[in-house]
């Protein structure tokens, strides 16, 4: 198994606050890596910085053996494709669906412009959404079918790196299920490697290899699924998987069933 | 036993010129009561809380059925970053809240806005400098967003996805500073979830929603443990499990 994707002592600053500090982290190919952590340790800011959205103040990004610089070429801007944790926000309100997808697969020429429409209609259809959804716009759908019109735009242009910030947190659980699905079988048939954050440890369990684990800016732990769910190595990791919240069923079944 | 409802929805529909959204939708809720609607993406589940609170998106209209209510509702929207002013600094915004609903000093609106702030969890330094939204995580904009929801001392307070921002234990955190809350200040929520867990733990009743319709209603413990429609099984038997962390102790 080779190295997809390498960071090296990445730090980053917001004026005097230290977001990332010194943060070092390898995802093998065609792995998942869930990252998991407290609300503002620095998941979204290290998401950003690997999709090259902003820049540390030292450190580096190697996709395969390429040091990404601060400029990217559109081959390596095509092969790290990111979900973002609101997608409302980068989604330009005037523009239909048709075009908030189209105009990804032909800036990156994934089809030509007579497969457009076929393709946004095979798209929607995997993130299970009906093809009348096309010619609307964003605003009029709801906060799950608009996550999952990012999930397909992001997909479309076939990325070897998947960046997903919270991408099912809107999701009914049965959706949810359906995306995670297709995340895996996506996930072989592109031979795709994924970093995927989440604060829904269920899901954090059903898509990850291996898990990683914030805090304050730092990796605190990193582990394989397996070990951070049943011996997680801090007592912070404990603490997070202690917190979930549980189904009462479980509790009370064998009671006078 | 108790007095009159203090929120009453009966048969409401609503839609989008010709296209129905919502139909025949009914709930009522006394106060210091929750209501947890969970139920299918794209169900009707955030149109439902936005004709409560009377600010239908433009396009979408009540077509029929009523909602009646006494008090004054405040809502915690799902997207949290959008709901908030970009242009604002935040204890700024919570601290506007308090003044003009609570109708108290300036000095005693930051001291309120302050207080709540800390009870969420949100950083110390936001005392001493005030960030915009931009400069948040989506965790600490979601919690501003309560803050203010909290702050207009509402008699129902609507809540969309409140927590799915969140990491768990903040998540605990928030859930019981909400629920002392609720249980202080006596108002009533209407809660939506994709957490059947959370749904549980928080709300007597429960109403699942599918297509626009509520499909099956009732007490939350009870409704999980028996689902009766096929809809809310095939919900309850997506929730994903999670393997036994050792060494805890499993009540
Ligand atoms: N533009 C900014 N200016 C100043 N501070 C910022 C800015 N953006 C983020 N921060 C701070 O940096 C820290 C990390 O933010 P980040 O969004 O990476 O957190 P996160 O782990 O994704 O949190 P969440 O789980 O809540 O989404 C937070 O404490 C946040 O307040
Ligand atoms: N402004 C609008 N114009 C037209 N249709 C709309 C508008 N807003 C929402 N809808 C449609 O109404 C339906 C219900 O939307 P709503 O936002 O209430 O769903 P929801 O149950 O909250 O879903 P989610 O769990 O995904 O947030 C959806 O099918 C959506 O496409
Ligand atoms: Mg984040
Ligand atoms: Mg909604």
């Amino acid at each position: 198994m080779s190295t997809a994707l390498r960071i090296e002592d990445l730090t980053v600053h917001y004026d005097h606050f230290t977001a990332l500090d010194k943060v070092s982290l390898e995802i093998q190919q065609h792995t998942t890596l869930g990252l998991v952590g407290e609300s503002g340790s620095g998941k979204s800011t290290l998401a950003r910085v690997i999709a090259g959205l902003i820049s540390p103040v030292q450190g580096q990004v190697l996709l395969g053996s390429q040091n990404l610089g601060k400029k990217r070429s559109r081959e390596q801007h095509k092969k790290i494709q990111m979900i973002f944790q609101n997608p409302d926000s980068s989604f330009n309100p005037k523009h239909t669906i048709r075009q908030i997808l189209a105009e990804a697969l032909l800036f990156h020429q994934i089809v030509d412009r007579s497969h457009v429409d076929r393709r946004c209609k095979e798209l929607l259809a995997s993130v299970r959404m009906d093809e009348s959804a096309l010619g609307r716009y964003p605003h009029e759908f709801s906060g799950g079918q608009r996550q999952r019109i990012a999930i397909a735009r992001a997909l479309s242009v076939e990325p070897s790196i998947l960046i997903a910030d919270e991408p099912t947190s809107a999701l009914d659980v049965s959706v949810q299920l359906s995306i995670l699905e297709l995340f895996n079988k996506l996930k072989s048939e592109l031979n795709l490697t994924m970093l995927f954050i989440s604060h829904d440890l269920g899901v954090i369990h059903a898509i990850s290899d291996n898990v990683a684990v914030m805090r304050q800016g730092r990796l605190v732990e990193v582990n394989t699924k397996e070990q951070f769910f049943t011996r997680p190595s801090t007592a912070y990791s404990r603490e997070l998987l202690s917190a979930v919240p549980k189904m009462p069923t479980s509790q009370l079944s064998g009671g006078f069933l | 036993m108790s007095a009159s409802p203090i929120l009453e929805v009966e048969e409401l529909s609503l839609a989008a010129g010709s296209k129905t959204l919502v139909s025949g939708v009914g709930f009522s809720l006394d106060r210091g009561e929750s209501l947890g609607l969970v139920g299918e993406s794209g169900s009707g589940k955030s149109l439902t809380l936005r004709a409560i609170l009377g600010l239908l998106p433009r396009g979408v209209e009540q077509v029929g059925g009523t909602i009646k209510s006494e008090v004054r509702a405040a809502m915690i929207f799902q997207d949290p970053r959008k709901s908030l002013d970009p242009l604002c600094p935040v204890v700024r915004q919570v601290e506007e809240v308090v003044y003009y609903r609570q109708q108290v000093s300036r000095k005693a609106a930051r001291t309120i806005a302050l207080e709540l702030l800390e009870m969420l969890g949100l950083p110390d330094s936001l005392k001493q400098t005030d960030r915009y939204p931009s400069q948040l995580s989506g965790g600490q904009c979601q919690r501003i967003v309560i803050a203010i929801a909290l702050a207009c001392k509402p008699g129902i307070l609507l809540c969309d996805e409140p927590t799915t921002a969140l990491d768990v234990t903040v998540q605990q955190q928030i859930l019981a500073t909400i629920t002392r809350l609720q249980q202080e200040l006596d108002f009533a929520m209407v809660f939506v979830t994709h957490n059947l867990a959370i749904a549980a733990t928080l709300c007597s009743k429960l109403c699942v929603m599918k297509q626009g319709s509520i499909v099956e209603h009732g007490d939350a413990l009870s409704l999980l443990q028996h689902p009766q429609h096929p809809y809310t099984q095939m919900l309850i038997d997506s929730v994903l499990p999670l393997p036994e962390l050792e060494g805890s102790a499993s009540v």
